[in-house]
């Protein structure tokens, strides 16, 4: 019983960084309308509060920043630090920008010749040579997760904005730099490509440290994958959603699981 | 005789269009402040819809400085940046400008010239938007008819950024 509770609790943790999680991790961009080329510097960090560092880091090793023309854009000046990770961006071409941190990989458990219960963690590529074919009760769960905000510089456009195919992706109907309060905005949710339909989705505004709830916005996707959500207030707000079913789209694995998060800026009218 | 009474008709209507004219007092209040600089002034006219008709001026810090002026800080007139300026690229001929200091600012813009052009008869706003560096922001809006079929005095008042705006509309 207790070693079945400490394999579940170590298992919840092997997937924790890319699913529902107390903590909420995000990427919080110093402005996202701009309209003079230039640098915006970046925070990215996971914590309880919004947006406050108050616990880890947020690992930006899949960190991937797409330009306006859908070329990558280098990070500067990347620093992780005790409780944030921070970097600027040089913001040199009109439209908007998307900074995302994207990680996927297989999640994989056995029982070995010995009896005891094995963990891993890798890729397709290396599921193979590292997990052994006659692996008992092996359970294999796909894993994906994004965390991302957008930025514009002068005007928006959407050349940025085009979902991969890959995991629980934000496809906007609204254009992301372009949220007002008491407007609503309409956005879709895609996992691998395909409308996620019937999602819950957590939308909780910034400065949470300074009120007693987290006042947050509950909506559903429909059908078609789609939401709207008006905006009670202006400022920064974080929207997270995720799923988990047996819909994976590599052979090896039994379960898929993805997570989406991104900040938003809602200006004042 | 029909050319004749086309030509007529013709002289009639075009009269209107190219004669009216919009007088617009803007006031810039002085302000008992510690810091202070001169607003950054966007004038638009605006559909029912809040899509922009004309761009009338948009007045900001010219010179680029150290302290990240021309550009860089117009998104703070964001409502203005968000209909109209995000899609310019500046400075616009006719419309941009340098700041203004404190007191009434006189502009008249007369239709069929840049940058009033030829609006088409129908409902408008006018608005004016204020935002200055470490200050506030303000936005005021003036409902109006084109065109105008009498002299039109209209009028608002602003609170803050903005001190009286005046609006004359004239046949």
């Amino acid at each position: 019983m207790k070693s079945a509770l400490k394999w579940a609790v170590l298992g919840l943790a092997a997937v924790l960084p890319l699913s529902v999680q107390a903590h909420k991790a995000w990427i919080l961009p110093s402005q996202t309308v701009l309209s003079k080329a230039g640098w915006i510097t970046v925070d990215a960090a996971v914590s309880n509060d919004l947006f406050y560092f108050n616990h880890v880091p947020l690992r930006v090793e899949g960190l991937i920043i797409t330009g306006p023309d859908g070329a990558a854009v280098e990070a500067q000046n990347s620093h992780t630090g005790k409780y944030r990770t921070t970097f600027d961006v040089d913001l040199s071409k009109d439209g908007t920008y998307r900074i995302a941190t994207v990680n996927s990989g297989l999640f994989a458990n056995w029982v070995d010749e010995k009896g005891e219960r094995k963990r891993w963690r890798g890729s397709p590529e290396t599921f193979a040579k590292e997990v052994p074919a006659n692996a008992k009760e092996l359970k294999v769960t796909q894993s994906s997760g994004r965390i991302e905000t957008f930025v514009t510089l002068g005007k928006p456009n959407e050349t940025a904005l085009k979902p991969s195919g890959q995991g629980l992706e934000l496809v906007p109907v609204t254009h992301p730099n372009d949220l007002f309060a008491g407007e609503a905005a309409t956005f879709a949710l895609q996992i691998d490509g395909k409308p996620a339909a019937d999602l819950e989705i957590e939308i909780v505004p910034g400065g949470s440290r300074y009120r007693d709830r987290q006042d947050e916005i509950k909506v559903k996707t429909d059908a078609q994958g789609r939401f709207s959500v008006t905006w009670p207030q202006a400022g920064m707000y974080w929207l997270e959603a995720s799923l988990s079913d047996s819909h994976a789209s590599l052979p090896q694995a039994s379960e898929r699981r993805a997570s989406y998060v991104a900040t938003f800026e809602v200006l004042p009218q | 005789m029909r050319a004749l009474l086309a030509l007529c008709l013709c002289g009639v209507l075009s009269v209107p269009a190219t004669a009216a004219q919009i007088d617009l007092t803007v006031e810039i209040p002085s302000l008992d402040v510690s810091e202070y600089h001169r607003p950054y002034v966007a004038i638009w006219i605006e559909r029912p819809d809040n899509s922009v008709a004309a761009n009338l001026a948009a007045w900001y810090q010219q010179k680029d400085t150290n302290e990240g002026a021309g550009t860089k800080w117009l998104a703070d007139l964001r409502q203005w940046w968000r209909r109209s300026g995000r899609e310019q690229s500046f400075p616009i001929d006719g419309v941009t400008g340098a700041t203004r200091p404190v007191g009434q600012h006189k502009v008249s813009f007369s239709s069929g010239k840049a940058p009033l052009g030829d609006l088409p008869p129908g409902s408008y706003r006018l608005v004016v938007e204020a935002a200055r560096e470490v200050g506030g922001r303000e936005l005021l809006t003036i409902p109006f008819e084109w065109p105008p079929q009498a002299s039109q005095h209209l009028s608002a008042q602003g609170k803050n950024e903005l001190g009286a705006l005046a609006l004359d509309l004239v046949p």
